[in-house]
């Protein structure tokens, strides 16, 4: 397919773009394959707009006369409005625009035929395997292994090609107990906690049906992460009633009779479309300015957004607890175990974790947990809070997962080595990217579309040196310690950079946070340079002496 | 002297009735509670604001005391004998029925009376007239009120138009509300214009005031740039309609020229105290969850309080800033609404009242000169419960809202707003005694009593905000905030400043701070060490070129550097790397496990203590 036939009018000009807190400016539209370019040639104000066009969620026009107007609204929730003269161009730019931004194929995608302009110091799409992290794991316990059993996704599809299981598990247990977890996802290792040795499982839920069916194998296996005579606990993101008729569908949950070591929490962290309905209650009540106090604070009320927050922050916090206060392993599970089961085991990390709260471990808890625990981010993020399409598989899971650690990162600010730019952008990048970091719903997908071969790392960009400095924490000090996060509604916030960010004027924000950046900085030169005069003095003392000495 | 052992401090928010034991102790003028880790909690009288014991327990008698500066404490006493005896002295202690036994006059900071007086005279507010212009050729200071006599709740320095003659100002603070004529708050000197403030007209339905007429046109008049101007009845319409049936209300506009009247809607102090009491039973709730905490926040209708204030303050200064055009403010009696939006209005019009010493002059100027009613709002003296309003604590707040909106504009910070909010209630220093200077001078509070402000002065290290721009609005330019709803956001360092387990565990505020007056402290030491080897270097010329004749010859094998003398590096946050909190057990989350371990016994039980992090 050409995306020429696509774009009938590929450039416009005296059109005005119109956002929020900015002056209209006139300039130029074109329409590429794969990008809305605006420039603006004004002497004094020379500005370009590019946006990509998967960025774009929802495209409302009208007329005035043969005054056309394009209001576009972006999955990064930013809108902005196009006035553009004549009625033939408007519409034609309309429907490229519809088009363009809703084109089906993957493989047509921006990050197919996105070239860098940097150089590739490191292959993001090798930065983070799975084997170097049991390599890392290895160093400190010899009680799991690298299980392969997966290589041809042939056991779980939505699960990577190795996995880390209990070692006195082989591979033809692990067989029969994908078997027995819905959409084969087996009990495979999350996380490992040093300290006392204690893991986090995650899994699907159990397809125990209404007889009861068991499985020895699956009990084995997850009863081999408990230490002997002690208790682990299975949390489970379902209430306890949605646990009991899932059953009738198959599905259900570890019953006491057969995990008599393992104690059952139910702990309810909502799902699909009520997520993304509160998505888009939310983002709706924080774009209309006209609202007065009350009406704003019951929409925000209404939204549920906190409260979804709060919830899930009480979910992992009570894992990480189980885990690191009470000395029990745990396993993390809802039915698919890809949505809210991962929001879990990631956060706990979050929170038991130092090395997740730098910026190449939260990047490795990204990958791990997310990318290649099969969370389906193409299914999840195919719409943003402007789309119309309401399809159930649509939610904005991984956007809860990273405003609870902007939650987290608000309370220990110094805790984190990223700042909340970092957030933002892996927000920005779920949802619309040159990269192909976050294509496909799985690994094996990702591996179908040759992502490695023909994409390019979102991680390959990142971690270059001059990208990375503007997502550093200049107030990180390591902290060794676990955090726990206070989930009193008082403590929780609205994500402002998300949320206000293009509903607000920002400059003395960021102006102020510039100042705190230049007064750290500066603070760490004046100690450098003070560090480097005391030693200059001290060695011209030494020098004295030695000279006195002669 | 009262002292009880055994008594337990429960954790206001805890789920799992975490406490300290420890022994409490009443002194003449504190509550003080000492744990057994030796930490002391100390509760000033004067700051509680209610006592109440509750039904006995098998632990012993609950006695829960909530105070002005919105601490509340959770005793159980053994016995029921003492909570008793505690009540009764409490009850007593904290209710004063004579200014004299106010803490200020027992206070004793030790200082000379040479001083004392000093103190007193820091905050000059003839001088600040003459800051902002006046007297000058359209403004005079006047000498009708010298003695108090036409107004008691004014003070006796009262600056009005040089056209307004005596029998005016008389005649005009006959029409007004316990004599509260129209008088100068604010002189904008570049724009020439002025806010005025004044009570209501005695105008019942139909009454007119020929002096009170002339008053505002000769306010309208002594304005060059602007004719017109505004009076602005901060209260809502209705309210202002009901008091013309007491025989007071509002201007009539027919009646007066040259001026538009505008409402704008703040509520009453009752609503107010009403409404401060819903958003605390909101937040004082345990285990809230987030919707109760939201809807609760909007039934208080605090936040609307809050955004009205500031609504009305920003269309003040607009109406200066942009329009040239003085502005009348009144309310019903002028002392509490007035207060808010002339004080608020000028913070936005002149940024030395973003300055520290500043804040403390409008304070001074709108609202302890004018008679805002202190002693009454914040119930020093056992009195009216009627008259408590927090008044004061809004006009904070508005401050704290706007300091967060422009970080950079604002020369102190939070801490510091904090800090006055605490002592307006502690009635350990004269400024905020009294409901009026007329008051204030007959209790001789300046021989007496002192000053807060040179203490505050003496501290500022600590109410300094590092990000504080100086030149971030050039003078006398308008600071406009966005007032659209979701800037306003709840109060939490001041609703819940002793709750620690709600606050962020790390303070950027703090390390900041830290780092700011540590990089002063390491410029000084780098011109130190600059100079030492600068002195070191012209002694050491003379060596040096020994040393280049040396070279010639093998050189010498130096000793390395001796690094043993070099001292390490300062340690940049001592005081903030303290991890506070990050306790299980003050969160709801521990719940669901601790429910959990009553049926399980092998469970261990969730009691930890706090996790610190030392360096």
């Amino acid at each position: 397919m050409e995306f020429a036939e696509l774009i009938k009018t590929p450039r416009a000009d005296n059109v005005v773009l119109h956002r929020p807190f900015h002056p209209a400016v006139e300039g130029t539209l074109c329409l590429t394959g794969h990008h809305l370019i605006f420039s603006s040639r004004r002497q004094d104000n020379a500005e370009e707009l590019w946006l990509l066009h998967s960025n774009i969620d929802s495209i409302e026009k009208r007329f005035v006369g043969s005054l056309g107007t394009i209001v576009i609204k972006c999955k990064d929730l930013r809108i902005i409005q196009l006035d553009i003269p004549g009625m033939e161009e408007c519409l034609n730019i309309a429907s490229s625009i519809e088009a363009l931004s809703t084109l089906d194929s993957v493989t047509l995608m921006y990050p197919f035929f996105y070239r860098p302009m940097f150089e590739v110091l490191e292959d993001g799409w090798s930065s983070f395997l799975l084997e170097q992290e049991f390599e890392l794991l290895s160093s400190v316990t010899n009680e799991w292994r690298l299980s392969c059993v997966n290589k041809e996704f042939s056991v779980c599809p939505s699960y990577p090609p190795v996995v880390i299981v209990p070692k006195s598990i082989d591979d033809e247990a692990l067989r029969k107990v994908a078997l027995f977890r819905h959409g084969g996802r087996f009990p495979v290792l999350s996380y490992y906690h040093k300290k006392n040795g204690m893991a986090m499982m995650r899994s699907s839920q159990p397809l125990t049906g209404t007889n009861g069916r068991r499985c020895k194998e699956d009990e084995k296996l997850i009863n081999a992460t408990l230490r002997s005579g002690r208790r682990g606990f299975v949390i489970d993101t379902r209430p306890l009633t949605v646990a009991q008729q899932a059953r009738a569908k198959g599905g259900g949950f570890e019953q006491e009779v057969h995990y008599p070591q393992w104690r059952r929490i139910h702990k309810y962290i909502e799902r699909f479309n009520i997520l993304q309905e509160s998505f888009i209650k939310l983002v709706e009540a924080c774009n209309d300015q006209s609202h007065n106090m009350d009406r704003w604070l019951s929409k925000l009320e209404a939204s549920n957004w906190l409260t979804h927050i709060k919830e899930l922050l009480t979910a992992a916090c009570l894992a990480a607890q189980c885990i690191d206060r009470e000395g029990a392993s745990v396993l993390v599970h809802g039915s698919e175990g890809t949505d809210s089961t991962l929001q879990v085991t990631s956060l706990a990390q979050i929170i038991l974790d130092p090395r997740c709260r730098t910026i190449r471990g939260f990047e490795a808890l990204v990958v791990r947990e997310w990318l290649q625990a099969g969370h389906p981010f193409q299914q999840r993020c195919a719409q943003s809070a402007y789309s119309n399409s309401k399809q159930k598989w649509e939610a904005p899971v991984f956007l809860l997962f990273l405003e609870c650690v902007w939650q987290i990162h608000r309370q220990f600010p110094c805790s984190f080595e990223f700042n909340e730019h970092f957030l933002v952008l892996l927000f920005e990048h779920a949802y619309a990217s040159q990269f192909g970091t976050f294509l496909g719903n799985n690994e094996s997908e990702r591996a179908k579309l040759k992502l490695p071969q023909k994409t390019m790392s979102l991680w390959s960009w990142v971690n270059r040196p001059e990208e990375l400095s503007r997502f550093q924490n200049p107030l990180y000090e390591a902290n060794s310690l676990v955090i726990w996060p206070s989930v009193a509604p008082q403590s929780l916030q609205l994500w402002e950079g998300v949320f206000l960010r293009w509903n607000r004027p920002s400059r003395f924000l960021e102006e102020a946070e510039e100042e705190r950046i230049n007064i750290i900085k500066y603070n760490k030169e004046l100690q450098a340079k003070v560090n480097a005069l005391r030693r200059q003095l001290a060695e011209m003392e030494t020098d004295g002496e030695v000279q006195g000495e002669e | 002297l009262l002292q009880v052992e055994q008594v337990k401090l429960l954790d206001r928010f805890s789920t799992s009735n975490k406490s300290l034991t420890g022994t409490l102790y009443l002194t003449a003028t504190h509550l003080l509670f000492i744990d057994s880790s030796q930490r002391e909690t100390w509760i000033l009288h004067h700051h509680i604001a209610a006592v109440e014991k509750l039904p006995l327990t098998t632990s012993g008698c609950p006695l829960v005391i909530q105070c002005k500066n919105f601490r509340i404490v959770h005793f159980v006493v053994p016995r029921e004998r003492d909570c008793h005896d505690i009540y009764n002295s409490l009850l007593q202690l904290s209710r004063t029925a004579k200014y004299e036994e106010l803490y200020a006059f027992s206070y004793n900071p030790k200082q000379n009376e040479s001083e004392q007086v000093k103190g007193w005279q820091l905050i000059d507010l003839a001088e600040e007239y003459k800051r902002m212009g006046v007297p000058n050729d359209y403004w005079q200071l006047s000498d009708a009120n010298r003695d108090y006599k036409i107004c008691e709740t004014y003070p006796r320095e009262l600056y009005v138009p040089r056209t307004a003659s005596k029998p005016i100002i008389v005649g005009s603070s006959k029409f007004r509300s316990k004599g509260r004529f129209p008088v100068l708050s604010y002189y904008h000197k570049n724009k020439e214009a002025a806010i005025c403030r004044c009570s209501q007209p005695l105008s019942g339905f139909s009454a007119r005031c020929l002096e009170d007429e002339h008053m505002l046109q000769a306010i309208s008049k002594a304005n060059p740039s602007n004719r017109y101007m505004y009076v602005m009845d901060t209260r809502p319409k209705l309210n202002a309609m009901a008091n013309r049936a007491a025989g007071k209300g509002y201007e009539n506009e027919d009646n007066y020229s040259n001026i538009r009247f505008q409402f704008v809607g703040i509520e009453n102090i009752h609503v107010m105290r009403s409404s401060l009491q819903k958003l605390l039973e909101v937040s004082g709730t345990r285990g809230l969850s987030v919707n109760d905490f939201l809807s609760g926040l909007e039934n208080s209708g605090w936040l609307r309080h809050i955004k009205a204030v500031l609504d009305a303050a920003v269309f003040l200064a607009k109406a200066i800033a942009v329009e040239s055009a003085s502005v009348l403010v009144h309310c019903s009696d002028g002392w509490d609404r007035t207060s808010q939006v002339c004080s608020l209005g000028a913070l936005l019009l002149d940024s030395y009242y973003r300055t520290i010493k500043g804040f403390m002059v409008l304070i001074e100027k709108d609202w302890i000169s004018f008679g805002h009613k202190f002693s009454d709002r914040c119930c020093q003296l056992d009195g009216d419960p009627k008259e408590i309003s927090p008044v004061f604590t809004q006009f904070l707040e508005s401050v704290w809202n706007l300091t967060e909106q422009f970080p950079q504009a604002f020369e102190y910070n939070e801490a510091f707003l904090l800090q006055i909010h605490e002592h307006v209630h502690s009635c350990q220093f004269g400024n905020f005694l009294g409901n009026c200077q007329k008051e204030r001078e007959e209790l001789k509070l300046k021989e007496k009593t002192y000053s807060l402000w040179p203490f505050l002065l003496a501290e500022q290290k600590k109410y300094r905000n590092p990000l504080y721009n100086p030149d971030f609005s050039p003078e006398l330019t308008l600071l406009e905030p966005n007032t659209v709803s979701f800037n306003f956001k709840f109060w939490r360092n001041m609703y819940h400043q002793f709750d620690r387990s709600m606050h962020p565990r790390q303070s950027v505020l703090n390390l900041i701070m830290n780092a700011s007056e540590q990089n002063k402290q390491l410029e000084e030491d780098i011109k130190e060490l600059e100079a030492k080897i600068k002195q070191r270097n012209g002694r050491s010329d003379v060596v040096l070129v020994k040393e280049q004749e040396q070279t010639a010859h093998p050189a010498p094998v130096k000793s390395p550097p001796c690094f043993q003398k070099e001292q390490p590096p300062m340690p940049v946050k001592d005081a903030v790397r303290t991890i506070e909190g990050s306790n299980t057990a003050d969160n709801r989350y521990s719940e669901l496990v601790s429910e959990f371990s009553k049926a399980e016994p092998a469970v261990v039980s969730l009691e930890y203590g706090v996790a610190r992090m030392t360096c």
